[in-house]
């Protein structure tokens, strides 16, 4: 059975063409929440067209993975393949989530805490 | 409704954001995850879609049609930057047990969970919650107030859910910023305190 149209008008390719067949990164270091961030002096010359486009997105500024995926309207998994290709090739570099080693949970929670109530 | 989301420019974060922190927002079906979510991000929340291998027969609506083998799984989410340095990201997603590897990926690194949850359905809870609990994610339970809907007292929805005593019972209003971030807060301070004791 043929699975329904995709809704989304950019999805002309199938994710597997995005990714050069592949379903998994080159590094298994993206986090839902990894801030990625792009290099401006890198040749965007030669990449792909999604590749393009995910440059173009991220060299306005930090964004998480999900965010990157949620503009894209790419599976997070797609852009998981597609962000370790441009790590490798220096054109981005990665925040990970929360560098455990260096900020306790305790720490990170009473940040968190603190920022909400000072919402309301 | 996606094409809307999708020509809306990217909100960028401040360049000084050094962490990013995650917490789930999870529920059964129309529960108002995405009405949560949405009341309390800063930004227009986003969607994004995996498409999954069925791990059983079953699809919602979808039992007597053969040969579907896989399923589109949406996922909600906001942001809120709660200081310089952090930003703290909320993921609603559907609580079934089929969808456990998107499940995976969203609880690896997530500081907890807030489970919605509606008094009419209450039963309809008890999937998310054995989830949570296999992956070891600690959660609080907002009772999401819904109008017309019957109000019980606490005790009696602490013993419909089966709730541990420790385990945070709140009342919300998904639609009203102030009072989901209350619920917020609630389950943060439950957490906050899980950790402390942990370091006693």
């Amino acid at each position: 059975m043929t699975p329904p149209a995709p809704r989304r008008d950019k999805g002309l390719v199938r994710p597997y063409v995005v990714t050069e067949g592949r379903s998994h990164p080159t590094r298994n270091t993206f986090d839902l929440v990894t801030l990625v961030l792009a290099h401006e002096d890198r040749p965007l010359g030669g990449l792909s067209p999604e590749k393009r486009a995910l440059m173009e997105l991220c060299l306005g500024g930090a964004l998480s993975v999900a965010e990157i995926a949620g503009h894209l309207m790419l599976p997070v998994s797609v852009v998981k393949v597609l962000l370790g290709d441009l790590v490798d090739s220096g054109h981005l570099s990665t925040r990970a989530p929360i560098p455990s080693a260096e900020l306790p949970e305790a720490q990170i929670l009473q940040e968190v805490l603190d920022g909400l109530r000072a919402r309301l | 409704m996606d094409s809307a989301l999708a020509s809306d420019g990217a909100v960028y974060l401040p360049r000084t954001v050094r962490t990013a922190a995650k917490i789930l927002v999870v529920g059964h079906f129309a529960v108002g995850k995405t009405t949560f979510v949405g009341s309390l991000s800063e930004i227009r929340p986003l969607r994004t879609e995996e498409t999954m291998t069925q791990a059983g027969a079953f699809v919602d609506d979808l039992a007597g049609i053969d040969g579907k083998t896989t399923t589109t799984v949406a996922m909600d989410f906001g942001r809120l930057t709660l200081s310089e340095s952090l930003v703290l990201y909320l993921f609603g997603a559907p609580g079934q047990q089929r969808f456990t590897r998107l499940w995976q990926d969203m609880t690896q690194g997530a500081l907890g969970a807030l489970v919605l949850a509606d008094t009419r359905r209450l039963d309809q809870s008890f999937e998310v919650m054995g989830l949570l609990e296999e992956l070891g994610l600690p959660y609080a339970v907002a009772v999401n107030h819904f109008d017309g809907a019957p109000t019980y007292p606490d005790e009696e929805i602490r013993e419909a859910l089966d709730l541990l005593p420790e385990t945070p019972l709140i009342t919300c209003d998904a639609r009203d910023r102030v009072s989901s971030t209350r619920a917020l807060i609630t389950l943060v301070e439950y957490l906050s305190a899980r950790t402390a004791q942990e370091h006693v």
